[in-house]
């Protein structure tokens, strides 16, 4: 909006007349004995919210569509961003009350690599959704190094390990193999490089201590940033050989006939967590109702996303189609929304969990989930130095609020909106998942133990390695 | 004598009126409708031709056709989006009333509508910011060009810092600006909003630099005649200023103004795109990063608009001087 207007029509404050002190005095006694957690009125009830034309903005738009959030009494305008830096910008300095953010920019954000403010998040958006892609030529010369079932079709996962030979062939060449990713502190970043790493690709270095964030020192794959829309195009144009990004442009290079997607996000760690709900903390503070409300109205979102075995993603497809959301055409929305992904045309593969929005705690902000983000960060150098396991936990626990998630969904419990079985036994749960043992390389993930999990791999930095 | 006089202003009287002839009616004809109806007709052909042709992976350009059918689905959207508008406060007149009910001493508020800005909103708003940011320019560059003008010290000295900063993009000033606005307009409760200033800020920066050139080339070269009348008369520097110099530099001012208001327009398109102020600009970019079948004929639609846009800005500029010149005939194209 161009200038706010607001008209309000004041009446005499409730809790000044005399009904109202008996009210509160009501209240209070409640609150005491603990029979009313109800979350109070909103601090502020005009906000709006960032997001980037990806599918997993989706519980904004459903919240939004539903009336989840007018159900809070929030008024909520949802606004595309150009970019992930234009939106955390935004959040920053109050332009914005929240966003859809990458799960690593509230981390990457409050250790200072970037722009440094403390965001925090207490909502998990959702798990999975990306995938990596790569161009006609570079498929043509993979597939022969992968493995065929009996149909001649090729086996998923597809490692890393068939593209190493391209990637050394072009070395050969002296010719740069270039991919695309959108953000340095993006869950594609560090998915992708997972995936490189263990085919036993080297995708560079970050050394911010030495002013150099390119990220591509000692690099066999060069790894840069481009925006999601502009990715089919640069690798229309050659300038990059392959990306990873999220939905729907994995699809998009499929129906355009450019390119190939070769594995997902699930395939390379089942389950991860992708995006987060991220607002400063000094927001936060200022407006502690307003965000359990906001969290409140995005939980009930991602339920109704998953209910029913995923009953209701035709709908949420048609929604996301329209323009002010994501925009892409519903049928190249529809395939990851509902449970399909293509990769070479014609092979379509079920994928049930390619965007998980509730089921297997998918909204619980978990500290282990924050915690892998930072070894990550740490094992390719945007940490610079090594770090104890005390300072993992602690960043964890800056950053992610599960408290703040826990009062929201204690709120929901008693207004009869859900039920205890959908969240988490808040006696039990401590934050950290148990040890997961589904990558791609078959490593195990412990979140206790972050320098013990680092020195599990044969590329990357550990210990007290330095560049 | 009175009789030959009035002969005279009756000759006069019948010169003025138009001679009218079959021919010249024509030729006026032509020239003003039909050939800009044939030439229009025939980029549309060639248009549509090219159009065919240009098949690409990333989409097919949009032809007439689809500009059409984009035109009318936009012009559909505003009216959905109105009605939900109406649904919008339908249910906060419903939720205030059962607030009321429970407690009549409740205090509620009507909230403005949530949704997304339609196509025509967006079109209002880059009309409103560009017009700020040129009044904003018009307001520094019309004074301080007369200023330069009518001093060759001061000429002097700032020449150098205008063709300095004149050949400077928008968008190289964008982080600047949106840094220097995010620091220093900071309130709990803004009556503009951040992405507005950031663009119309902007927007004046580098519409300024026309007007101000033209404005002192126009003071500086005004008729040794009537810079002798204003000595002879004695005049005071105000009277100097306002009584000679504005109104005999009043073309080159106009001048100034349309190109800067030209500039300003096209600037504006590439600052909302980055500042994300909700008008054409966004709208470009949010349409490119979709990335739908539709979103091509979209952005085609949005390129018309802004052309159709910036020439009746053009036009209305030309209004206004034709209105403030007192030589009339210095206005003509």
């Amino acid at each position: 909006m161009l200038y706010n207007r607001k008209k309000t029509i004041t009446k005499v404050p409730f809790a000044a007349s005399k009904a109202g002190l008996a009210a509160l005095a009501l209240t209070s006694a409640m609150l005491s004995t603990g029979l009313l957690a109800a979350i109070g009125e909103p601090e502020k009830e005009d906000l709006k919210f960032g997001f980037i034309k990806l599918t997993d903005m989706a519980p904004l738009a459903i919240a939004y569509e539903k009336g989840y959030f007018e159900d809070e009494g929030l008024y909520v305008t949802l606004e595309a961003q150009a970019n992930w830096k234009v939106l955390l910008d935004r959040v920053i300095d109050g332009q914005l009350d929240g966003a859809h953010m990458l799960a690593g920019q509230p981390l990457g954000a409050t250790i200072g690599f970037g722009t440094q403010a403390h965001i925090i998040t207490a909502f998990s958006m959702d798990l999975n959704g990306n995938a990596i892609t790569v161009s006609n030529d570079i498929w043509s010369q993979m597939k022969p190094n992968i493995p065929k079932d009996s149909e001649g079709k090729p086996v998923h996962p597809i490692k890393a390990d068939a593209l190493k030979p391209v990637i050394e062939k072009y070395k050969a060449e002296g010719k740069p193999f270039n991919m695309g990713m959108v953000f340095p502190v993006s869950t594609h970043n560090y998915e992708l490089r997972y995936w490189l790493a263990a085919g036993g690709i080297k995708p560079g270095y970050y050394a911010p201590h030495k002013g150099d964030t390119s990220g591509t020192l000692d690099a066999d794959a060069l790894l840069s940033v481009t925006p999601p829309p502009q990715m089919p195009a640069t690798m229309e144009a050659g300038t990059i050989y392959g990306y990873s990004v999220g939905e729907p442009w994995n699809q998009q290079a499929v129906f355009k006939g450019i390119g190939v997607p070769v594995v997902t996000d699930y395939e390379i760690w089942k389950n991860n967590p992708e995006k987060v709900f991220g607002v400063s903390k000094n927001w936060a503070d200022e407006n502690p109702n307003t965000h359990k409300r906001v969290v409140k109205a995005m939980i009930r979102a991602a339920k109704w996303l998953d209910e029913n075995n995923n009953a209701n993603r035709p709908e949420a497809v048609e929604i996301l189609a329209r323009p002010n959301y994501v925009g892409a055409d519903a049928k190249v929305i529809a395939n990851s929304m509902t449970g399909t992904f293509e990769y070479e045309k014609g092979d379509k593969r079920a994928v049930p969990d390619f965007n998980v929005f509730f089921r297997h705690n998918a909204t619980y902000p978990y500290y282990s989930d924050a915690i892998w983000y930072l070894t990550q960060m740490r094992r390719w150098g945007q940490i610079a130095e090594q770090k104890p396991d005390s300072w993992y936990m602690d960043t964890a626990k800056k950053v992610y609020r599960p408290d703040i998630y826990a009062e929201a969904a204690q709120a929901l419990i008693e207004e009869g909106l859900m039920t205890a079985s959908d969240f988490p036994d808040p006696k039990t749960e401590d934050g950290f998942r148990a040890p997961q043992t589904h990558f791609i390389d078959g490593i195990t993930y412990d979140g206790r133990k972050p320098n013990e999990y680092l020195t599990k791999f044969s590329i990357g930095l550990k210990d007290d390695d330095q560049i | 004598m009175p009789s030959v006089e009035s002969k005279s202003s009756l000759a006069n009287l019948t010169n003025l009126l138009p001679k009218l002839s079959f021919s010249t009616t024509l030729a006026g004809l032509a020239r003003h409708l039909a050939l800009p109806a044939i030439g229009m007709l025939i980029f549309i052909m060639l248009w549509h031709v090219a159009a065919q042709n240009i098949n690409t992976s990333l989409g097919k350009f949009p032809g007439p056709a689809q500009v059409v059918e984009q035109a009318t689905s936009l012009v559909n959207e505003h009216q959905a989006e109105r009605q939900r508008e109406q649904a919008f406060y339908e249910r906060q007149h419903k939720r205030n009333e059962k607030k009321l009910a429970k407690n009549p001493d409740a205090k509620v508020k009507i909230r403005p509508y949530t949704g997304a800005p339609t196509f025509f909103d967006q079109i209002i708003t880059s009309l409103i910011t560009v017009l700020c940011g040129f009044l904003l320019a018009s307001l520094i560059a019309i004074p301080a060009g007369i200023v330069i003008g009518l001093n060759n010290q001061l000429h002097a000295a700032f020449n150098p810092l205008i063709q300095l900063f004149k050949p400077v993009s928008p968008l190289a000033w964008l982080p600047l600006v949106t840094m220097v606005v995010s620091a220093v307009y900071v309130s709990d409760d803004p009556m503009f909003a951040k992405s507005f200033v950031t663009s119309m800020i902007t927007v004046s920066l580098c519409s300024l630099w026309p007007t101000l050139l033209n404005t002192s080339v126009g003071v500086s070269s005004i008729s040794q005649d009537l810079k002798n009348v204003s000595q002879v008369l004695r005049l005071s520097w105000y009277e100097h200023v306002t009584k000679i110099v504005l109104p005999a530099s009043i073309p080159s001012v106009f001048t100034g103004l349309r190109l800067s208001l030209g500039i300003a327009w096209m600037v504006l398109i590439a600052a909302e795109m980055l500042a994300q102020n909700p008008g054409l600009g966004k709208f470009v970019w949010d349409e490119f990063q979709n990335g739908s079948s539709n979103s091509l004929g979209r952005i085609m639609v949005a390129v018309l608009a802004i052309g159709l846009i910036g020439f009746l800005l053009d036009r209305a500029m030309l209004g206004i001087q034709r209105y403030v010149s007192w030589d009339k005939s210095t206005a003509t194209r």
